[in-house]
């Protein structure tokens, strides 16, 4: 009984975490998998040469884009997806700390959060075209 | 207008294509569906070996994926960042219910990696490709040597340090005798190691989990357990921050990043599964040799314009 009493102050938090990132990474594999077979059943060009860099079409580097070429169900544009999926767990792990420090009232790192968050946003929301 | 660009660009690519007769691998020319299988059976064996040996799956892919199958070092490194994404998170999730890691240490240290991983996407527009190849050699050579070289960790507890108490650091983790508490040290200088990780991971596509336990291990005077779990806890954040730039420029291809996502997720998940029954000490030394070679031949080719 004595043992079950040792509860970390955190431990409730930990475990959404948990939850959390292996939801984002199942989901994320699961989009990736689907658009591959998509586009393994469906490209009919020779193998992409990626010995020469060319840069991705605007359609599969931006956010709207992707969504567009997803929702029309293209192979390559699911995949876009589940790597914005991907990309996008650690980001909501970083959101969810930030609920978690504003309940504790920890302003420190309410502020520490909000600017990991600030970073990470403009990275994805920034426009890096170039 | 858009349409037609597009057109434009799966014409030129056609064209290089059947320029170069189609793509050879090992003399032998592959479609899609066999270089995908290729790409992806690499990607499960670097999966599996990293998650076994600790080192990581991520820090073998971008030499595989460009001395192996001859793909652009951009592509490569777009590729790899998405993979380490994928095996931190699902590492991280299993890691944070054991309560080891410390999630005001790894949030406080994470503004310094991912402003360094911001400068090291912005960094890899500019440099040119030997150059990052050669950094790479010696970041994976320095990588096989501290998986090596595992040297004693100081357990006796340290004192109270001011600026992590101030910024409440100091935790506690299960041990042999319930939760024992330890002190954070070294806050700057672990702040500034952290940094160059970020830059590191950003610019060479890599968790660089190597550095970020340095920092917490040696700087910080985290206990071992608590600096690999809230490494692991960060590397997902800090790839995150330069996979958002990579993405928007264009780096991240869906066709090749499929395959090495997947594989390196499929293969660091049945590693886990293994760790507790497999004699690591032997395979940590193949290993390591293996991404040795893989660094000479980096450095190599990066100095003689290979790549």
């Amino acid at each position: 009984m004595s043992e079950m009493t040792v509860r970390r102050p955190d431990q409730k938090m930990d475990e959404i975490m948990g939850l959390l990132l292996r939801t984002g990474v199942v989901l994320a594999a699961a989009i990736v998998f689907v658009g591959g077979v998509v586009y393994l059943t469906r490209h009919q060009l020779p193998v992409t040469n990626y010995r020469v860099f060319a840069g991705e079409p605007v359609e599969l580097r931006t956010i709207s884009g992707i969504l567009h070429e997803a929702l029309a169900l293209h192979g390559r544009g699911l995949i876009q997806l589940g790597l914005l999926a991907l990309i996008a767990t650690p980001v909501a792990r970083v959101a969810f700390s930030l609920f978690a420090f504003l309940y504790e009232r920890d302003w420190t790192y309410v502020f520490v959060t909000v600017l990991v968050l600030g970073l990470l946003v403009y990275s994805l929301f920034g426009g890096h075209a170039g | 207008m858009h349409r037609f660009a597009r057109d434009n660009r799966v014409e030129s690519l056609v064209s290089i294509s059947r320029k170069n007769a189609g793509l050879r691998l090992f003399g032998a020319a592959v479609n899609t569906v066999e270089f995908t299988a290729l790409v992806g059976a690499g990607s499960l064996l670097a999966g599996f070996l990293g998650s076994l040996t600790g080192l990581g799956g991520g820090v073998v892919i971008v030499p595989l994926l460009s001395l192996v199958f001859h793909v652009d070092l951009k592509y490569a490194i777009g590729a790899a960042l998405v993979s380490v994404i994928a095996t931190s998170s699902g590492a991280a999730a299993a890691y944070v219910k054991e309560g080891f890691s410390n999630i005001r240490v790894g949030m406080f240290l994470e503004i310094a990696t991912t402003i360094g991983a911001l400068v090291g996407a912005a960094l890899a527009l500019y440099l040119r490709a030997s150059v990052i190849a050669v950094i790479f050699g010696l970041v994976l050579i320095y990588s096989a040597y501290t998986s090596l070289r595992q040297g004693p960790h100081a357990l006796e507890n340290q004192p109270p340090d001011r600026i992590a108490t101030w910024l409440r650091m100091d935790g506690t983790f299960p041990g042999e005798h319930g939760l024992e508490s330890y002190h954070v040290r070294g806050v700057p200088l672990g702040f500034a190691i952290m940094f160059v990780a970020g830059v590191l991971s950003g610019l060479l596509g890599i968790g660089s989990g190597a550095v970020k336990v340095l920092a917490m291990d040696k700087a910080m005077k985290l206990p071992f357990k608590v600096s690999t779990t809230t490494s692991n806890f960060m590397i997902g954040v800090t790839a995150a921050a330069s996979a958002g730039i990579y993405l928007s420029r264009g780096y991240i291809d869906p066709g090749l990043a499929m395959p090495v996502m997947l594989g390196v997720l499929l293969g660091s998940l049945a590693g886990a599964r293994v760790l507790a029954r497999a004699n690591v000490k032997v395979l940590r030394y193949v290993f390591s040799g293996v991404i040795g070679i893989l660094a000479i031949e980096m450095i190599y080719s990066g100095i003689t314009g290979g790549l």
